[in-house]
């Protein structure tokens, strides 16, 4: 077994460790900080794969941006959050069922396909992946529709999220 | 170097934990915790797929990049939405926001 093997599976622990306290964790608070932990060990798996563009997106974007909206969500709901009462619906046994069944069916799909053995080219010298992936990004031959589309839909969902989480009291400007 | 069917198992498993939390919580906050779980074992597959194919068709990250962006967009209508009902109805359970329910 190689080193490389070693770190993956140690990275691969961690993240499913903590991705299982993610859903079973009491305290929403100490969810959301799990939940940070499995961003990050996504973030170390991206790195062992060369995607050195998508590690940092990972950490900036998920870990500084959207973890940190799960945890003020968390505060802003904070009186229904005292852990009282059951935190798991009761049908959460039906919930792991189809869990398990997906990952038992996912596992044998994979099994019965011959790509599985594949192994990893080594990086042509010279290809930098990440200005191929701003060229991609800007190219009209390439993905630069999508990566517009993905920007207005990002503005139209905060705009919509402002929108809705916006609180009208007496003397603003909005009756 | 690492199978890519080890990757594939890794995602598989992150996926199933992340669809057990949306079926299993009460709480719609949680529910949005195991979503984000999910959407991240996607994007995993992805990169693995863009190092285990042709690496210098960057389609995988591009994918990736945009669900980001999806990501962002589905978490922030989702919070909003989340902290409106419970201003509204001073309750985050998903079994109590029963309005819309006929």
């Amino acid at each position: 077994m190689t080193g490389e093997q070693i770190v993956f599976l140690l990275v691969a622990l961690f993240t499913l460790g903590s991705g299982f306290m993610v859903v079973t964790t009491r305290n929403l608070v100490h969810a959301a900080l799990w939940l940070v932990s499995t961003l990050f060990g996504v973030a170390v798996t991206y790195a062992i794969l060369n995607a050195s563009f998508l590690a940092v997106v990972q950490v900036v974007v998920y870990i500084g941006a959207i973890a940190i909206l799960f945890i003020f969500a968390v505060m802003l709901t904070r009186k229904d959050l005292r852990d009282q009462g059951a935190q798991q619906n009761s049908n959460w046994w039906f919930g792991a069922l189809i869990a398990v069944l997906t990952f038992v069916g996912l596992f044998f799909l994979l099994q019965s396909w011959n790509g599985l053995s594949t192994t990893a080219q080594a990086i042509p010298s010279g290809f930098d992946a990440i200005s191929e992936l701003g060229n991609a990004l800007t190219s009209p031959d390439a993905y630069v529709l999508p990566f517009e589309v993905a920007s207005v839909l990002l503005v139209a969902a905060l705009v919509g999220a402002v929108y809705v989480a916006f609180n009208p009291r007496k003397g603003d400007f909005r009756k | 170097m690492v199978p890519l069917s080890w990757y594939l198992i890794f995602a598989a498993a992150l996926f199933s934990i992340g669809l057990f939390g949306v079926l299993s919580r009460r709480n719609a906050v949680a529910i949005l915790l195991g979503i984000e779980l999910m959407l991240n074992s996607v994007n995993i597959n992805l990169a693995a797929f863009w190092r285990y194919g042709d690496v210098t068709q960057i389609t995988g990250q591009v994918f990736a990049i945009i669900v980001f962006a999806v990501a962002a967009a589905e978490v922030a209508v989702g919070l909003a939405l989340v902290i409106s009902v419970y201003r509204r109805r001073n309750t985050v359970v998903a079994d109590e926001i029963d309005i819309m329910k006929w």
